[in-house]
Protein backbone atom coordinates (compact mmCIF):
# COMPACT_ATOMS: atom_id res chain seq x y z
CA UNK A 1 0.00 0.00 0.00
CA UNK A 2 2.64 2.40 1.66
CA UNK A 3 4.19 2.09 -2.91
CA UNK A 4 0.43 3.06 -4.03
CA UNK A 5 0.33 6.10 -1.20
CA UNK A 6 3.33 7.47 -2.47
CA UNK A 7 1.89 8.07 -5.95
CA UNK A 8 -0.82 9.67 -5.07
CA UNK A 9 1.29 12.52 -3.00
CA UNK A 10 0.48 15.76 -4.45
CA UNK A 11 -3.55 15.59 -3.75
CA UNK A 12 -5.41 18.17 -2.07
CA UNK A 13 -6.17 16.32 0.77
CA UNK A 14 -8.06 17.97 4.01
CA UNK A 15 -5.96 17.53 6.76
CA UNK A 16 -7.42 16.54 9.63
CA UNK A 17 -6.02 16.77 13.60
CA UNK A 18 -5.94 12.90 14.76
CA UNK A 19 -4.64 11.73 18.37
CA UNK A 20 -4.27 8.63 19.15
CA UNK A 21 -4.32 8.32 22.91
CA UNK A 22 -2.34 4.86 24.34
CA UNK A 23 -4.02 4.14 28.27
CA UNK A 24 -2.36 1.01 28.57
CA UNK A 25 1.11 -1.02 29.74
CA UNK A 26 2.56 -2.12 26.15
CA UNK A 27 2.25 -5.91 26.77
CA UNK A 28 -0.35 -8.54 28.14
CA UNK A 29 -2.99 -6.83 26.06
CA UNK A 30 -2.87 -6.05 22.22
CA UNK A 31 -3.88 -2.60 22.08
CA UNK A 32 -0.02 -0.92 22.32
CA UNK A 33 1.18 -2.46 19.03
CA UNK A 34 -2.17 -2.28 17.55
CA UNK A 35 -1.90 1.17 18.28
CA UNK A 36 1.55 1.85 17.16
CA UNK A 37 0.41 -0.03 13.92
CA UNK A 38 -2.56 2.58 13.22
CA UNK A 39 -0.17 5.97 13.96
CA UNK A 40 2.14 4.43 11.22
CA UNK A 41 0.14 3.44 8.92
CA UNK A 42 -1.64 6.91 9.58
CA UNK A 43 1.43 8.94 8.64
CA UNK A 44 0.91 7.54 4.98
CA UNK A 45 -2.16 9.87 4.56
CA UNK A 46 -0.63 13.15 5.66
CA UNK A 47 -2.27 14.35 8.47
CA UNK A 48 -1.96 16.07 11.29
CA UNK A 49 -1.17 13.45 13.47
CA UNK A 50 -0.24 13.12 17.72
CA UNK A 51 0.08 10.29 20.19
CA UNK A 52 -0.68 11.08 23.52
CA UNK A 53 0.12 8.54 26.38
CA UNK A 54 -1.25 8.48 30.05
CA UNK A 55 -2.35 6.10 32.73
CA UNK A 56 -0.53 2.67 32.10
CA UNK A 57 -0.14 3.75 28.61
CA UNK A 58 3.05 5.72 29.76
CA UNK A 59 4.82 2.61 30.33
CA UNK A 60 4.82 1.45 26.66
CA UNK A 61 8.09 4.53 26.29
CA UNK A 62 10.25 2.77 29.26
CA UNK A 63 13.91 2.82 28.42
CA UNK A 64 15.52 -0.31 28.14
CA UNK A 65 12.61 -3.08 27.92
CA UNK A 66 13.35 -6.64 28.25
CA UNK A 67 10.64 -8.93 27.05
CA UNK A 68 12.52 -12.41 26.30
CA UNK A 69 10.81 -13.40 29.50
CA UNK A 70 7.47 -13.09 28.84
CA UNK A 71 8.44 -14.05 24.47
CA UNK A 72 6.85 -11.47 23.04
CA UNK A 73 8.11 -8.71 20.59
CA UNK A 74 9.98 -5.78 21.92
CA UNK A 75 8.51 -2.95 19.77
CA UNK A 76 9.52 0.04 22.08
CA UNK A 77 11.88 0.59 19.61
CA UNK A 78 9.95 1.37 17.08
CA UNK A 79 8.55 4.62 18.59
CA UNK A 80 12.01 6.25 18.05
CA UNK A 81 11.11 4.73 14.26
CA UNK A 82 8.41 7.55 14.44
CA UNK A 83 10.57 10.76 13.71
CA UNK A 84 11.28 9.28 10.23
CA UNK A 85 7.34 8.86 9.81
CA UNK A 86 6.87 12.86 10.27
CA UNK A 87 5.24 11.81 13.53
CA UNK A 88 6.67 14.08 15.52
CA UNK A 89 3.89 15.29 18.74
CA UNK A 90 4.36 12.64 21.46
CA UNK A 91 2.64 13.96 24.88
CA UNK A 92 2.29 12.18 27.88
CA UNK A 93 0.39 12.87 31.10
CA UNK A 94 2.72 14.61 34.34
CA UNK A 95 -0.39 12.88 36.95
CA UNK A 96 0.31 9.92 35.25
CA UNK A 97 4.22 10.05 35.12
CA UNK A 98 4.54 11.35 38.65
CA UNK A 99 1.89 8.34 40.21
CA UNK A 100 4.08 6.15 38.73
CA UNK A 101 7.11 7.72 39.46
CA UNK A 102 8.84 7.82 36.17
CA UNK A 103 10.66 10.99 34.64
CA UNK A 104 11.60 12.49 30.91
CA UNK A 105 14.87 10.71 31.65
CA UNK A 106 13.43 7.15 31.64
CA UNK A 107 11.33 7.20 28.13
CA UNK A 108 13.28 5.98 24.81
CA UNK A 109 11.75 9.07 22.99
CA UNK A 110 12.03 13.03 23.44
CA UNK A 111 8.09 13.83 24.33
CA UNK A 112 6.23 16.88 25.80
CA UNK A 113 4.92 16.87 29.30
CA UNK A 114 1.81 18.53 29.87
CA UNK A 115 -0.45 18.51 33.30
CA UNK A 116 -3.81 16.80 33.14
CA UNK A 117 -5.50 20.56 32.33
CA UNK A 118 -3.62 21.04 29.35
CA UNK A 119 -3.78 17.55 27.63
CA UNK A 120 -7.82 18.38 27.84
CA UNK A 121 -7.58 21.73 26.44
CA UNK A 122 -5.56 19.67 23.85
CA UNK A 123 -7.86 16.70 23.36
CA UNK A 124 -10.39 19.58 23.20
CA UNK A 125 -8.53 21.19 19.74
CA UNK A 126 -8.72 17.59 17.57
CA UNK A 127 -10.67 16.48 14.83
CA UNK A 128 -10.64 12.84 15.88
CA UNK A 129 -9.18 11.32 19.15
CA UNK A 130 -8.76 7.57 19.33
CA UNK A 131 -8.30 5.36 22.41
CA UNK A 132 -6.57 2.08 22.47
CA UNK B 1 2.70 -22.30 6.58
CA UNK B 2 4.70 -23.24 3.50
CA UNK B 3 8.31 -24.43 3.46
CA UNK B 4 11.31 -23.71 1.20
CA UNK B 5 14.64 -25.75 0.71
CA UNK B 6 17.68 -24.05 0.26
CA UNK B 7 21.09 -25.41 0.52
CA UNK B 8 19.97 -28.50 2.08
CA UNK B 9 17.91 -27.09 5.05
CA UNK B 10 14.15 -25.80 4.87
CA UNK B 11 12.52 -22.73 6.16
CA UNK B 12 9.28 -21.24 6.80
CA UNK B 13 7.47 -18.84 4.46
CA UNK B 14 4.17 -17.04 4.66
CA UNK B 15 1.63 -17.32 1.85
CA UNK B 16 3.15 -14.31 0.23
CA UNK B 17 6.78 -15.69 0.17
CA UNK B 18 8.05 -13.87 3.56
CA UNK B 19 10.65 -15.49 5.63
CA UNK B 20 8.60 -16.13 8.80
CA UNK B 21 11.45 -15.94 11.49
CA UNK B 22 14.07 -13.03 10.89
CA UNK B 23 16.53 -15.23 12.36
CA UNK B 24 16.70 -17.94 9.62
CA UNK B 25 18.23 -15.50 7.50
CA UNK B 26 21.42 -16.17 5.37
CA UNK B 27 23.04 -14.54 2.63
CA UNK B 28 21.60 -17.77 0.46
CA UNK B 29 18.51 -17.21 1.42
CA UNK B 30 18.86 -13.92 0.73
CA UNK B 31 20.12 -15.01 -3.16
CA UNK B 32 17.00 -17.88 -3.48
CA UNK B 33 14.38 -15.10 -2.73
CA UNK B 34 15.62 -12.47 -5.21
CA UNK B 35 15.53 -15.47 -7.70
CA UNK B 36 12.00 -15.58 -6.54
CA UNK B 37 11.53 -12.01 -7.19
CA UNK B 38 13.66 -12.16 -10.32
CA UNK B 39 15.97 -9.43 -9.22
CA UNK B 40 19.86 -10.21 -9.80
CA UNK B 41 21.72 -9.22 -6.65
CA UNK B 42 24.60 -6.55 -7.28
CA UNK B 43 26.56 -4.86 -5.03
CA UNK B 44 24.24 -1.92 -5.36
CA UNK B 45 20.92 -4.32 -4.49
CA UNK B 46 23.11 -5.90 -1.36
CA UNK B 47 23.65 -2.29 0.06
CA UNK B 48 19.79 -1.66 0.94
CA UNK B 49 19.30 -5.08 2.20
CA UNK B 50 21.78 -4.67 4.47
CA UNK B 51 20.64 -1.40 5.22
CA UNK B 52 17.01 -2.44 6.03
CA UNK B 53 18.89 -5.24 8.22
CA UNK B 54 19.98 -2.50 9.85
CA UNK B 55 17.18 -0.45 10.20
CA UNK B 56 15.28 -3.36 11.27
CA UNK B 57 17.68 -4.31 13.97
CA UNK B 58 17.63 -0.57 15.47
CA UNK B 59 13.36 0.13 15.02
CA UNK B 60 11.97 -3.59 14.94
CA UNK B 61 9.79 -2.69 12.06
CA UNK B 62 10.40 -2.49 8.28
CA UNK B 63 9.69 0.59 6.98
CA UNK B 64 7.19 1.67 4.50
CA UNK B 65 8.76 3.21 1.08
CA UNK B 66 8.79 6.64 1.94
CA UNK B 67 10.55 6.27 5.14
CA UNK B 68 13.23 3.71 3.64
CA UNK B 69 13.76 6.23 0.98
CA UNK B 70 14.08 9.51 3.73
CA UNK B 71 16.69 7.04 6.03
CA UNK B 72 18.44 5.79 2.53
CA UNK B 73 19.17 9.37 1.45
CA UNK B 74 20.16 10.37 4.59
CA UNK B 75 22.78 7.48 5.10
CA UNK B 76 23.45 6.67 1.74
CA UNK B 77 23.61 10.08 0.23
CA UNK B 78 20.76 11.65 -1.93
CA UNK B 79 21.62 10.16 -5.16
CA UNK B 80 20.65 6.85 -3.52
CA UNK B 81 17.97 7.98 -1.48
CA UNK B 82 15.26 8.50 -4.53
CA UNK B 83 12.26 6.57 -5.55
CA UNK B 84 14.79 6.46 -9.25
CA UNK B 85 17.33 4.57 -8.15
CA UNK B 86 15.50 2.26 -5.37
CA UNK B 87 12.75 1.13 -8.23
CA UNK B 88 15.66 0.63 -10.62
CA UNK B 89 17.07 -1.73 -8.00
CA UNK B 90 13.75 -2.94 -6.90
CA UNK B 91 11.09 -2.25 -9.79
CA UNK B 92 8.31 -3.87 -7.68
CA UNK B 93 8.50 -1.72 -5.05
CA UNK B 94 11.99 -1.23 -3.00
CA UNK B 95 10.14 -1.87 0.47
CA UNK B 96 8.39 -4.96 -0.94
CA UNK B 97 10.95 -6.51 -2.74
CA UNK B 98 13.64 -5.30 -0.54
CA UNK B 99 12.61 -6.27 2.64
CA UNK B 100 11.25 -9.52 1.61
CA UNK B 101 14.89 -10.45 0.40
CA UNK B 102 16.37 -8.55 3.40
CA UNK B 103 14.18 -11.80 5.37
CA UNK B 104 12.17 -8.93 6.93
CA UNK B 105 8.19 -8.92 7.03
CA UNK B 106 6.03 -7.21 5.00
CA UNK B 107 6.22 -3.27 6.12
CA UNK B 108 3.73 -2.16 8.30
CA UNK B 109 0.86 -0.41 5.82
CA UNK B 110 1.54 -2.50 2.79
CA UNK B 111 -1.66 -4.53 2.12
Amino acid sequence: MSDMMDDMDGGEGVVKKFMFVNRKAPHGTVYALEGLEVVLISAAFDQDVSMVFTDDGVYELIKGMNTKGIEVKDFSKTYRALEGYDIEKLYVEKESMDARGLTEDDLIVDVTVLDSGEMASLMAEQDVVISF
Amino acid sequence: MPMVEVAGKSFEVDEEGYLTNLADWTKEIADYLAKEEKVEMSESHWEVVNFLREYYEEYQIAPAVRVLTKAVAKKLGPDKGNNKYLYELFPYGPAKQACKIAGLPKPTGCI
